[in-house]
């Protein structure tokens, strides 16, 4: 069994209209989603703003409800997981996109990565204290920062924050949601780098949520391509990145500007070109509907969502 | 080539309740026609500023020009008036912000806004003009183009009301295009996308592009010449090859090495320490030794000059006097130099 086993999830909200106010459709944010990942790997979910990654995190984690599908977690099911399983929903936790809007402005540093703390445990303000000043240090801040304020720290460092608070319960798996897309390259390697360390050191599993290909590649092991709620394509890094199958992925793949000189002509003439296939054979890789097919394996790590003829 | 625009010794300031922000420092640059020169740099460089100096949209009365010029076909624009400005914006050169809605008008419908620039500057027919209104929503990637057309930005995302604003600048056939992050905000397949129209419409047109941006990754395939910007100061300039391929200043090594890469995904990436300075402040000698682990004794008491590498590449560091003790770059930059010598061999071997 999987550390994590998502089974065909589906989370569809609810669009009212009318005069009513009556449920007159559905946004399918994400339809019918599988995948599976092991302890100490990273996952990446990739695909343009709107293909449903972080409503996929959201569920994972509890934040949205899912619609559908079952979401096993080290053996538990923890689908719409109740209350009760609070042991479980601690060892699950989220990193968010926006260093600057994710921390509350007006809680100081103590008070923002105690706040889980405060939730599941029961410490002295000692204890609290230590384990917060513990907790900067792993994540390499200066112990200063207790007393400060989230606008007092750089967006790199707000980021760290965000992943002490996340990583106080000491949590199995992080779900990190875009963390270092606002970032400065500069600072994002800085995070990057640490995101990796901590993983060392923890022994976390992360699932990556990203649209920068070069960082995904960076970080991931395997990796699953979205296109409007549901898989075009799933593989290791090796899969997607030397091997593209479906047209969607291979125009993201075209999309990375590589530096590198020995590529750089090649690259503009494999863009060209995914650019022809994807305006002439657009149709047979969509269904009537726009939405993808369902995923066929081409190999034993390699699955493309491809027509039923083919 | 003639020189299109010349920016001389360019500083500007702001007042605040704390005292001068420096925001830029002293910069040089020229651009030609039909080239497209990039500027980069980390958030909080000056790089936004440095286009809002140009196109005399600084928040007055705080920020300020203090010193410089800036030619535009030979004219300082800085002493322009607001009307002869208003005009040259409209007409010569036009930008594209990060944020999108510093460019749209809320009250007008979208087509109406792009329509404009056509009847106006391109002396079209209205029907010409919503026909090509049309053609550039479609160009930008804004599906069902006829119906947005009649919709305000409010009704649009972010994304498309960012590909919107790149379709009113490119609408009026500018000379300069200043693009300032404009692909940020978007997602890659269309970053690339915008990215080619603008090369295919500069093509076209031959007008110029200043392209602004923090990735240097997005410049790689679109500048022809590319500065690189540091608290406030152009560290390095040279042409794209200088800058990929044989890299002087410290601060751009740290750029090329702190980005992901298709072959860096085994290692420690070579991140930056620490953050850059305030500029309130700006610290004495190299505002860039506090973070850089080359940094000179040198360093800490006296700014570089900017020294010469050859007829296009500049960069200011001490690591190029004669003096100075010889430093290798990181692995990954150095790894990319011999990639692109070996090339040249390739090339010359064929000739
Ligand atoms: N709470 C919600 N109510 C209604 N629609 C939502 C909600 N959350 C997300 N969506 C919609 O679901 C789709 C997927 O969104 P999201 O998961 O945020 O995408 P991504 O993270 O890939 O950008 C989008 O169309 C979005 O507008
Ligand atoms: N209106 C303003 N008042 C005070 N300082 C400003 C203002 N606008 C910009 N600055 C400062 O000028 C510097 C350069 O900013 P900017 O050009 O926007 O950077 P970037 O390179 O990210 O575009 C920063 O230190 C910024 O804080
Ligand atoms: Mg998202
Ligand atoms: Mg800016």
């Amino acid at each position: 069994m999987a550390f994590l086993e998502v089974e065909d999830l589906k989370v569809h909200f609810p669009v009212k209209g009318g005069i009513f106010g009556r449920t007159v459709d559905h946004i399918r944010a994400v339809d019918g989603v599988s995948f599976s990942l092991e302890k100490g790997k990273t996952y990446g979910l990739v695909g343009e703003s709107g293909s449903g990654k972080t409503t996929t995190g959201r569920a994972i984690i509890g934040l949205n409800r899912a619609t559908a599908g079952k979401i096993t977690y080290n053996g538990h099911d923890i689908t719409n997981l109740k209350k009760a399983d609070l042991d479980v929903r601690k060892e699950i936790q989220m990193i968010f996109q926006d260093p600057y809007s994710s921390l509350n402005p007006k809680k100081r540093v103590l008070d923002i990565i105690a706040e889980p703390l405060r939730n599941y445990e029961k410490l002295s303000k000692q204890e609290e204290k230590k384990r917060v000043l513990e907790l900067l240090e792993l994540v390499g801040l200066s112990s200063e920062s207790i007393t400060k304020y989230p606008h007092q720290f750089s967006g790199g460092q707000r980021q760290r924050i965000g992943v002490a608070r996340a990583i106080a319960l000491k949590p199995k798996l992080i779900i990190a949601d875009e963390p270092v897309s606002a970032l400065d390259v500069s600072v994002q390697a800085q995070v990057l780098n640490f995101m990796e360390d901590i993983q060392e050191a923890l022994g976390l599993t992360y699932i990556f949520i990203g649209h920068d290909l070069g960082v995904i590649r960076h970080m991931c092991d395997d990796i699953g391509i979205m296109y409007k709620g549901r898989y075009v394509e799933e593989g290791t890094v090796d899969d997607i990145f030397d091997n593209p199958q479906h047209i969607y992925t291979k125009r993201l793949v075209a999309a990375i500007p590589d530096i590198n000189p020995e590529n750089r002509r090649e690259q503009i003439y494999y863009r060209q070109e995914v650019q022809k296939e994807y305006e002439q054979s657009y149709d047979d890789y969509f269904g009537d509907d726009g939405l993808a097919y369902g995923l066929k394996p081409i190999s034993e790590t390699h699955l493309v969502a491809l027509p039923e003829k083919g | 080539m003639s020189k299109l625009l010349e920016v001389k010794d360019l500083r500007v300031s702001f007042k605040t309740y704390s005292g001068e922000v420096q925001a830029v420092r002293g910069i040089d640059f020229d651009l030609k026609k039909g080239e497209t020169l990039a500027i980069v740099g980390e958030s909080g460089s000056g790089k936004s500023v440095t286009t809002k100096a140009i196109t005399k949209l600084l928040p007055e009365p705080q920020g300020y020009i203090k010193t410089g010029e800036i030619l535009f076909e030979g004219q300082d624009i800085t002493k322009y008036s607001n009307k002869q400005m208003q005009k040259l914006r409209g007409r010569d050169i036009s930008t594209v912000f990060q944020d999108p809605m510093t460019s749209l008008n809320p009250t007008m419908k979208v087509g109406k806004q792009i329509a404009e620039g056509l009847i106006k500057h391109r002396k079209m027919s209205k029907a010409q003009a919503r026909e090509k209104t049309i053609e550039l929503l479609e160009l930008v990637g804004i599906p069902q183009a006829e119906k947005r057309l009649n919709q305000f930005p409010h009704q649009f995302s972010g994304g498309m009301r960012q590909r919107a604003v790149v379709a009113i600048a490119l609408a009026c056939n500018p000379k300069i295009l200043i693009a300032d992050e404009p692909t940020t905000a978007l997602d890659v397949t269309i970053q690339a996308q915008i990215l080619e129209l603008m090369k295919d419409i500069q093509r076209e047109m031959d007008s110029a592009i200043i392209f602004i941006t923090h990735d240097l990754g997005v410049v790689a395939n679109v500048a022809d010449r590319v500065a690189v910007m540091y608290a406030g100061k152009i560290v390095e300039v040279g042409t794209a090859d200088d800058i990929f391929y044989n890299p002087k200043h410290p601060y751009t090594w740290g750029l090329l090495g702190s980005m992901p890469t298709l072959d860096s995904d085994e290692e420690e990436l070579f991140a930056i320490p620490g953050s850059p300075p305030d500029m309130l402040n700006p610290p004495e000698g190299d505002a860039f030794a506090p973070r850089n682990r080359f940094a000179l004794e040198i360093d800490t008491q006296m700014e570089p000059p900017m020294f010469q590498v050859s007829d296009t590449h500049y960069a200011a560091t001490w690591l190029l006097h004669e003096y100075a003790p010889k430093i290798e770059p990181p692995e990954s930059v150095q790894r990319r130099m011999q990639g692109f010598a070996s090339m040249d061999d390739g090339k010359d071997g064929e000739a």
